[in-house]
């Protein structure tokens, strides 16, 4: 495996898998009927069925038909599935996946391109770049087919004009460009008539270029490389007899009999101790794409849904996301929804938290939206409860997408992007072990009754300049005069001290909410009310703070609009954000998420900060009574 | 890895996927090659277990030669076989073409035998390469309450995720081998050296390419009597694989009626 060299002139063996695409209409299942014919795939007895199908219809040789071999297609007149054909060169074998192009039918068009390794892109000569040719473009884009020829068709049509042909050679260069692909060829061509498909067109000699058996011959099957971090989903878990066997196909890299596994998000790790195999010679070692099932060196509880790697080189965890999607499904996607997500082998329920912003593909421009209608593509926000094992889509296709299912359909799918959130290992794991705590004889209602009151967590979080800072410092004032016993935690009296190492990284902002989460707890279990005032944008981090103190956290949303305190900026930060200087600053170019159920929620647009404060004093009076 | 380990190796996903995602899952065993080479991906997949039971529906129309076969490896392989009979031909449709009828009485003996067990995933060892209505397929293709397949309105299947979740009263049929051809069979077939009938091996100048009822298929002239020989045929051949099944040559959408209504 793999120590074949592959000289230029042996034929390879292994298919290119080809998608064609475009408007509906630009003649695509024409084209494919042309490229079997002239590559001598069409058997005898289909030539003949084809001749006699045009026949009974009254046309002359529809190379159309072949493909819409649906009785209900040739009716309509559109191709409304996809079929796989077969055809050769003389430098490899060829499967053609025809996919549809009118919008309707943008899922047969996804699922049959999502498998392709290269594309022909189809452009009507008469018509030029229409929306859907557009719209295909971008998804091909996204689904990570990255071969792509652009083939401008029924050239016949305009007359073989080369006018013609360079404008729109133009427009789909510069729109390709937009999208940050790379067109390699763009050529000229008559389907019908069999010009510049298999022979340069005489009719057409103005053009330079490859034909489109030429064109395609310059694509590769795709591999993946072997050399990337491994990736294991485990797809199943095995006890047929004695042996217990973890299954499931490598999406990336390899492994070796010997090699340390570590499960995510389980955190458990065990080494392989055999490669099973069935028929077939003994096995020491496995890489991307094999299916495979290993027996461990000891019994660790894993299940399907975990993604097994090296400990060196780990999967982001994370329980948000940020996902490049197409939409599917008759209703849209909308804000709020909740939705069945699946990455790799892993199930969870998800919820959508934003939706950023809806892409017109003609434009490529794009703003916030309520919701995703069908054949939209757009960038949303995921949010689930369960901790997700995945990689960025750019760090890792295989493992870096994700599909959505709804009423038992998957309706939608897209690519992972962590911009902005950050990866919340650090923040799970426990580093120490042999560690037993020490029980207190003085429980937390004894400390209660000696102070009067009970202790607890209030977790102020909003935007810079919402009023945190103000409201925590007066709050603390007037509890502490009531004789209350009250501490204000905040940025500047941690960041110089306990957290001092760590800057605004998104794991960095994690790593200080966690470590002041777990301080706030200790604070109130000794029966003090802490007051917490920090931006804390994710809900995440607050959500792990609220563990950490348990029943006595309570969440305060210091509410103010973004313009609102961009107004107020009392330390300028705003100003300076906007220009720039600080990367990564909450609302402008990084994050804010909203508590979802607050506690408490202060609104401090509409009220001075006295009476913000007043509120939340009266507030934390009433929960801090000791009821008994 | 080369062409047939991927092929392999995706098939040994979806087998996988269909095992863990449904509780009533069966595998049609039609007895052909293509059932066999699904049979044996299984026992890779399960490492020499076949986790599920292995269905024959029964036109009782079969050749000697399949039966035999049939008992022979039910035992050799370690199956658990259940059988289904078919309904005679005279309660099929009357408006399709004499063989197509024929060939609808399996289409109703699966219905009942899904009925009477329960089945929610039924796997079938149907290719792309064999007929175009077939090439239309999902590998996960779910079926309607009265096992019709809807093919106007299929979703959407990618990056190896599959429909496998269904409404009360549906199934799901699945299709492990959809993406392999005829010839891509054969070379697996020797290479792994698993067991056929050998009908499809030729004697005095025939032999069949496809099995199906003895009355509704025929067997095509050739000389091919070792796998080599058969490998070296398709690799040259003009003929398409079922041009000895009666079904697909009466009416231009008998096949494609068919499927429509349940076919496999």
């Amino acid at each position: 495996m793999g120590s074949d060299v592959i000289t230029a002139a042996e034929p390879q063996t292994d298919p290119v898998k080809l998608v064609i695409v475009g408007h509906v209409d630009h003649g695509k299942s024409t084209l494919v009927g042309r490229l079997l014919h002239e590559t001598g795939a069409l058997s005898s007895e289909k030539l003949e069925r084809l001749k006699a199908i045009s026949a009974k219809r009254g046309q002359a040789l529809e190379w159309a038909f072949l493909l819409d071999s649906f009785q209900a297609e040739r009716d309509q007149g559109v191709t409304i599935d996809v079929s796989r054909i077969r055809f050769a060169t003389a430098a490899r074998p060829y499967v053609v996946i025809d996919a549809p192009g009118h919008v309707e039918f943008l899922k047969n068009m996804v699922t049959g391109a999502a498998d392709a390794e290269a594309a022909l892109l189809m452009v009507d000569a008469s018509e030029g770049l229409k929306e859907q040719t557009r719209r295909h473009a971008y998804l091909l884009r996204l689904l990570g087919v990255e071969q792509v020829a652009v083939v401008v068709t029924k050239m016949d049509l305009v007359g073989y004009d080369q006018q013609r042909f360079s404008e729109i050679a133009r427009d789909v260069r510069a729109y390709l460009q937009e999208l940050g692909a790379d067109p390699q060829v763009i050529i000229p061509i008559s389907a019908r008539e069999g010009e510049n498909i298999a022979a340069k067109s005489d009719k057409m000699t103005w053009h330079d270029g490859s034909t489109v058996l030429e064109a395609l011959d310059t694509f590769t099957p795709r591999r993946p490389p072997a050399f990337m971090p491994l990736r294991l989903p485990v797809q199943d878990v095995y006890k047929f007899d004695e042996r217990r066997i973890i299954a499931g196909t490598i999406a990336a890299g390899q492994l070796r009999q010997g090699d340390t596994l570590l499960f995510s998000p389980s955190g458990k790790t065990a080494r392989v101790e055999s490669i099973e195999t069935w028929s077939a010679p003994e096995k020491l070692e496995a890489k991307v794409g094999e299916a495979i099932g290993v027996t461990l060196d000891r019994q660790i509880f894993v299940e399907r849904g975990e993604l097994a790697s090296h400990i060196e080189e780990v999967p982001v965890l994370t329980n948000v996301f940020r996902g490049r999607v197409f939409w599917l499904d008759d209703q849209p996607l909308k804000v709020g929804d909740a939705v069945k997500l699946r990455i790799n082998s892993m199930d969870a329920e998800a919820r959508v938290q934003a939706i950023e912003r809806v892409i017109d593909t003609e434009s490529l421009a794009g703003g916030g939206a309520d919701a995703v209608n069908r054949n939209e593509v757009a960038e949303i926000v995921l949010r689930t409860r369960s901790m997700l094992a995945l990689d960025e889509a750019r760090a890792n296709p295989e493992t870096g997408r994700f599909v959505i299912s709804r009423n038992f359909r998957i309706v939608g799918g897209g690519v992972i992007s962590m911009e902005g959130y950050p990866d919340q290992r650090e923040a799970i794991t426990v580093r120490s072990t042999n560690i037993t705590a020490s029980e207190s004889e003085i429980d937390r209602s004894a400390r209660w009754r000696r102070n009067g009151h009970r202790g607890g967590v209030y977790w102020l979080t909003g935007l810079s300049g919402s009023g945190k800072s103000t409201i925590a410092r007066e709050t603390e004032r007037q509890l502490f005069l009531q004789g209350f016993n009250v501490y204000v935690l905040d940025g500047d009296n941690v960041r110089t001290g306990l957290n001092a190492n760590l800057g605004f990284s998104p794991e960095d902002r994690a790593e200080n909410i966690r470590r002041v989460g777990e301080v706030a707890s200790l604070f109130a279990d000794s029966g003090t009310i802490v007051l917490a005032s920090f931006i804390s944008p994710y809900q995440s981090d607050r959500d792990r703070a609220r563990q950490a103190a348990g029943d006595s956290f309570h969440e305060v949303y210091i509410k103010a609009d973004l313009s609102v305190c961009e107004t107020r900026d009392p330390k300028g930060l705003y100003k300076k954000a906007r220009a720039g200087e600080i990367p990564e600053f909450t609302g402008i170019s990084a994050p804010y998420e909203a508590p979802e159920a607050p506690e408490c929620t202060v609104d401090t647009d509409a009220d001075t900060p006295d009476e913000s404060a007043a509120q939340l004093v009266a507030y934390i009076e009433k929960v801090c009574q000791l009821t008994d | 890895m080369n062409e047939l380990d991927e092929l392999e190796a995706a098939s040994i996903f979806i087998l996988r996927e269909a095992y863990n995602r449904f509780d009533d899952l069966a595998m049609l065993w039609s007895l052909g090659k293509d059932s066999n080479v699904m049979v044996w991906l299984a026992k890779k997949a399960f490492y020499g277990h076949v986790p599920f039971p292995v269905v024959h529906v029964d036109t009782g129309k079969k050749f000697k030669e399949m039966y035999d076969f049939r008992d022979r490896y039910t035992d050799e392989w370690n199956l658990r076989l259940i059988t289904g009979d078919c309904p005679p031909v005279e309660d099929m449709d009357p408006t399709l073409p004499p063989a197509a009828r024929s060939a609808a009485r399996k289409t109703a003996g699966l219905k009942s035998l899904l009925e009477k067990y329960g089945y929610t995933g039924v796997i079938a060892g149907i290719r792309r390469d064999e007929e175009a209505v077939r090439a239309k397929e999902r590998v996960f293709s779910p079926r309607g309450e009265a096992a019709e397949w809807d093919f106007r309105n299929q979703p959407p299947e990618f990056w190896n995720q599959f429909n496998t979740e269904f409404p009360p009263g549906t199934h799901v049929r699945i299709h492990p081998i959809l993406g392999w051809t005829e010839l891509d069979i054969w070379r697996y077939v020797r290479r792994e050296g698993i067991p056929l009938v050998d009908l499809y091996f030729a004697k005095d100048g025939m032999r069949y390419r496809s099995l199906g009822d003895q009355d509704i298929t025929s067997p095509v002239p050739s000389n091919a009597d070792t796998l080599d020989a058969i490998i070296h045929e398709l690799e040259t051949t003009n003929t398409s694989e079922r041009a000895g099944r009666a079904m697909d040559h009466e009416a231009e959408d008998s096949f494609e009626r068919l499927r429509r209504d349940g076919y496999m």
